[in-house]
Formats: C-alpha cells, sequence, structure tokens
C-alpha cells in the first residue's frame, strides 16, 4: 500500500451521491466562481482544478422545452436555468407535457422523491431510481 | 484558414453515388466506390494520383483505413476527423491546408450511407450523454425541436414560417431530377403533418435516404490545366461551442457566426456578394438560424427572411437549390452535398434550377446538435480575380 489518502468520489459520483440524498450538487470554481455542470475535474470557463461541491437551492426557470411524442405517449423535455447559474436538461412533472412553457419556475425534487408523493414510479429513471426532475414551483409539496 | 490559402487549392471533380433507396445490399462503401469513380472521372484524374484521403462514417470509426483500403488507394494523408454532417466541408478546408503544405497533391473527400436502407433509424456512433439520456430527448430532433422553441419564444419565430423552409426545399427539388421528394408540398401539408417533438413535424425534418458523394481537390495551378472548370476555395472557417444540446450557451445563436466571419474574412468578401447558398438543413430551423448568423439577415429576422417564398427560387435569396436535405436527400450526414451543390452551381451544371451567373457560393455544415459549424466560401476563376 502506498500512502496516498483515499480518494474523494469522483465527479460523477459525488453527484450521484447527492441525488441519492436528495440534493441537487454542483460545482463552483473557487479561481473564477463558475457555475459548473455536469460534473467534471476541471472548469470549463478557466481551466482550474479547484471545484467545489454546491448543494443547489433547486429552483429554476424552464429555458427550452418540446414535447417528445412516441408510440407510447408523449412526455416533456426541458432544458432549466438554475437560480445558481447552470443549466441542465430535465423534464417538469405535474402540467401536460405541452403546458410546459419557456419562462415556468420551477423546483427540482427527486424522482425517488416523487415515488414518495405520488406513490408510483415515473419513466426514465437512473440505475439507483434517482433521477432530478421539476415540478412547478407553486405545486411543491 | 487563413487569408493565404484563399484561392489556392481548388475543387475539380464532384460527384453523388447512386441515391435515394439504393439496390439492395449496396453497403456504404460501395457507395463510396461509385462516388470516388465518378468524381474522379469528372475531374479527369486517376485513382493512382490520389494521394490524400479525407473521409468520416457512421458505421466505422476508422473509417479512413477502410476506405483507402477498399478504394485501393494507399494515401501519404489520411485525415478521418469526424466531427458529424460538418466533417466533409472541414476536410475540404484542411485537404486545402495540406495541398498548400505539400502534405499531399490530390485529395479525394468522400462518404457514403446506407440509411435509408438499413431501417430508417439514425445510424450514429454518438454515445447518449447520461445528463440528458434519462429524460428521453429524441436525439437529435429534440435537441433541435428545443432550439426551436427558444428562437420562436425570444423572436417570435412562427411554425408557418418555419413550414415555409420546408416548401422552399420542395420547389427546388421539383427543378432537380437527383432530388427524392419532388411532390408538391405547401405550407399547410407541412404543418399538418404528425408532430414528432413539438414545435417539428416530421415535415420539419431531413428525409432518411441511402446516398454518397465525393470532392476531388487540387491546387490551383494544377487545376488550370484540368478539363473541368475549377471552383476555388476562397476562405472558410471552422468553430465548436459545444457538443450537447444542454451545454449549448444560447439555443438562439450558433457558432456560425464566428466560422462565417472568418470564412468572409480569409476571402474577403460580405454576405452580400454571394449568388448562392448551400446550408445543411437537418431541420427547417437550421436555415433560419445559419442566415441570421452568417449574416444573411439580422438576428431574429430568419422566419420573414425564409417565409412568403423568400429562399424559394425566385425569391430573394436561392437557398439550398439541390433541394436540401429536406427534399433531396440526407443519408446520415449531409455536409457533402452542400459542397457538390455549390461546385456545380458556379460550373452552370445546374440546368432548370442554376442561379443565372452564379460566381459566388456558400457551403455551410452543421454537426452534432449545432455544435460544429463550418463555412467555405467558393468561387469562380471570375471571382478569384
Amino acid at each position: 500500500m502506498n500512502s496516498h489518502e483515499a480518494p474523494e468520489l469522483s465527479p460523477a459520483l459525488a453527484h450521484r451521491a447527492g441525488l441519492s440524498r436528495g440534493e441537487l450538487r454542483y460545482q463552483r470554481c473557487a479561481p473564477c466562481s463558475a457555475a459548473v455542470f455536469p460534473p467534471r475535474t476541471l472548469c470549463p470557463d478557466c481551466g482550474s482544478l479547484s471545484l467545489s461541491w454546491q448543494r443547489s437551492t433547486g429552483i429554476g426557470t424552464v429555458y427550452a422545452t418540446t414535447v417528445v411524442r412516441g408510440r407510447d405517449g408523449a412526455h416533456n423535455v426541458v432544458l432549466v436555468d438554475l437560480d445558481d447559474g447552470f443549466r441542465m436538461m430535465s423534464r417538469v412533472e405535474g402540467p401536460a407535457p405541452e403546458d410546459v412553457a419557456i419562462g415556468d419556475r420551477v423546483r427540482f425534487r427527486t424522482t425517488a422523491d416523487a415515488e414518495t408523493a405520488d406513490g408510483d414510479t415515473p419513466d426514465g429513471e437512473t440505475a439507483d431510481g434517482n433521477t432530478a426532475v421539476f415540478v412547478p414551483e407553486e405545486d411543491v409539496r | 484558414m487563413t487569408q493565404s490559402l484563399r484561392g489556392r487549392a481548388a475543387v475539380v471533380g464532384v460527384a453523388e453515388s447512386d441515391l435515394g433507396e439504393v439496390a439492395p445490399g449496396l453497403t456504404h462503401l460501395d457507395l463510396i466506390g461509385q462516388a470516388t469513380a465518378r468524381a474522379l472521372a469528372d475531374a479527369g484524374i486517376a485513382k493512382s494520383e490520389v494521394d490524400g484521403l479525407f473521409t468520416a462514417s457512421s458505421y466505422l470509426p476508422m473509417a479512413a483505413m477502410d476506405t483507402a483500403e477498399y478504394l485501393g488507394i494507399r494515401p501519404r494523408h489520411l485525415d478521418g476527423t469526424n466531427i458529424g454532417g460538418s466533417s466533409f466541408v472541414s476536410h475540404l478546408l484542411h485537404a486545402a491546408a495540406a495541398i498548400e503544405q505539400g502534405l499531399c497533391s490530390t485529395a479525394l473527400i468522400v462518404y457514403g450511407s446506407t440509411q435509408r436502407s438499413d431501417g430508417g433509424r439514425l445510424i450514429s456512433p454518438t454515445r447518449p450523454d447520461p445528463y440528458e439520456e434519462p429524460y428521453g430527448p429524441r436525439y437529435p430532433l429534440s435537441m433541435y425541436a428545443l432550439a426551436t422553441s427558444r428562437h420562436m419564444y425570444e423572436y417570435g419565430t412562427t411554425r408557418e414560417q418555419l413550414a415555409d423552409v420546408a416548401v422552399a426545399a420542395r420547389a427546388w427539388a421539383q427543378l432537380n431530377p437527383a432530388a427524392f421528394e419532388r411532390k408538391p408540398l405547401t405550407r399547410e401539408d407541412v404543418l399538418g403533418s404528425r408532430m414528432i417533438s413539438d414545435p417539428l413535424t416530421v415535415r420539419d425534418c431531413c428525409l432518411v435516404t441511402d446516398g454518397g458523394g465525393a470532392l476531388v481537390v487540387t491546387s490551383a495551378e494544377r487545376a488550370r490545366d484540368l478539363a473541368s472548370e475549377p471552383a476555388y476555395l476562397l476562405g472558410g472557417g471552422e468553430a465548436t461551442w459545444h457538443r450537447n444540446i444542454s451545454r449549448m450557451p444560447d439555443l438562439t445563436l450558433t457558432a456560425a457566426t464566428e466560422s462565417g466571419r472568418r470564412a468572409f474574412e480569409t476571402a474577403g468578401l460580405t454576405p452580400a456578394d454571394v449568388d448562392v447558398v448551400e446550408l445543411y438543413d437537418a431541420f427547417t430551423i437550421n436555415p433560419v438560424l445559419f442566415l441570421e448568423d452568417l449574416g444573411f439577415c439580422a438576428k431574429g429576422e430568419g422566419g420573414p427572411f425564409v417565409a412568403d417564398g423568400g429562399i424559394a427560387p425566385g425569391g430573394r435569396l436561392p437557398v439550398n437549390t439541390n433541394g436540401g436535405g429536406l427534399s433531396y436527400g440526407h443519408p446520415g450526414m449531409y455536409g457533402i452535398f452542400t459542397v457538390i451543390e455549390a461546385v456545380r452551381q458556379l460550373r452552370g451544371d445546374c440546368d432548370e434550377r442554376q442561379v443565372d451567373g452564379a460566381r459566388v457560393a456558400l457551403a455551410h455544415g452543421n454537426g452534432g446538435v449545432l455544435s460544429s459549424q463550418v463555412t467555405a466560401l467558393l468561387g469562380t476563376a471570375d471571382a478569384l480575380n
């Protein structure tokens, strides 16, 4: 064995660990303050390796939206601009897919939260059962 | 590319393979073979003279080697850059630089796909992004739909204006015997067709066809001794700002602003100098974005610019005169066909769809999800001097 300290979680695993605890995590660059998402080792703005984990407020605004229509019905896909300064793809649960509009204020929750709240399992969850989704802000329970 | 490359290389041969729905059993390499033989014949150059090979494939991650073997050539310069559908416009710029630097003297740029015969699904070596895949976007359509939603929101662009892009493409295709879809198409047809990823319908999307193409590129000095009329590369630019749509900084502003600026600077030209425009139209929003970002109209004015026949035959600007990916054909990656049509327009080979007196043509490739943007300006000998 060598004397290295135990490795930290990789960026992807640290993010996943956050979701499993009901947190939406992103990174903040120490030198340039950029909000970084998806997780990585290097700041895409300034190139620094000094990224620290932050817990997002989970509040954001729908930046773009579409409804994907297939044989199995229709579902919504959005890009959300989080108030913390990063953007992510997600979906808005609750309204009919076509009723989600650009500018809507939305709040993060995980699909595990949704199971608890609604008693059913939404589509598209990751292997660990936790995917970051959004609900209209006024609907937050 | 730099200004020192202006006019230093020329496209001297262009050809398509069989197109549309090709004979059963033909492979993408078979189509590359057809296109290569026809383009070399067009140039009056023997296959043995090809010493530079440029290709990208949806099937083969090391396509340059497979292609060289199939064609029976032993290139001393290989470029397998794969940046999606823009690859082949990029290859044209790379070939000009390679020829100028003596890395090769006769460059062959080739592509082939049997996407339609393969079953119509997009054959793509792309791996889904783990931060997008859980939400079930339909790649790449939903990504363009998201960009469309934002353009509509910010600039009031309408579905009717987008439909007119498809209608214009069809009108050009009706003048091109090689186009796959030539039946009449109206705005109402587009608006009433099946919605796939809002606000884009099936008629807002490019075709799924088989097809291949080839370009032969050599130095301007050598080009003057060949039988065919050269199309000189006057300028070019490349730019990439993102890969996945969730990391595109502004969904209404593409890196074509940068690739186009570089192309016009190197050529010493402005959009007003361009006689014919060939844009990668995977979806109806693409020409709207690229006409804005390349400087043919102001940001946000793309919708009115393309509406009501603005880019159709007889309109204010001839765009996608072969019928484009929307009506001529779209075998997985379309970029090479923008250059083929640009060269044919400059040569005056386009019969019914010929733009009279075309001296300067713009070919623009798009790769990924509005990710890679590559612009080339080509011109006749008259435009060069």
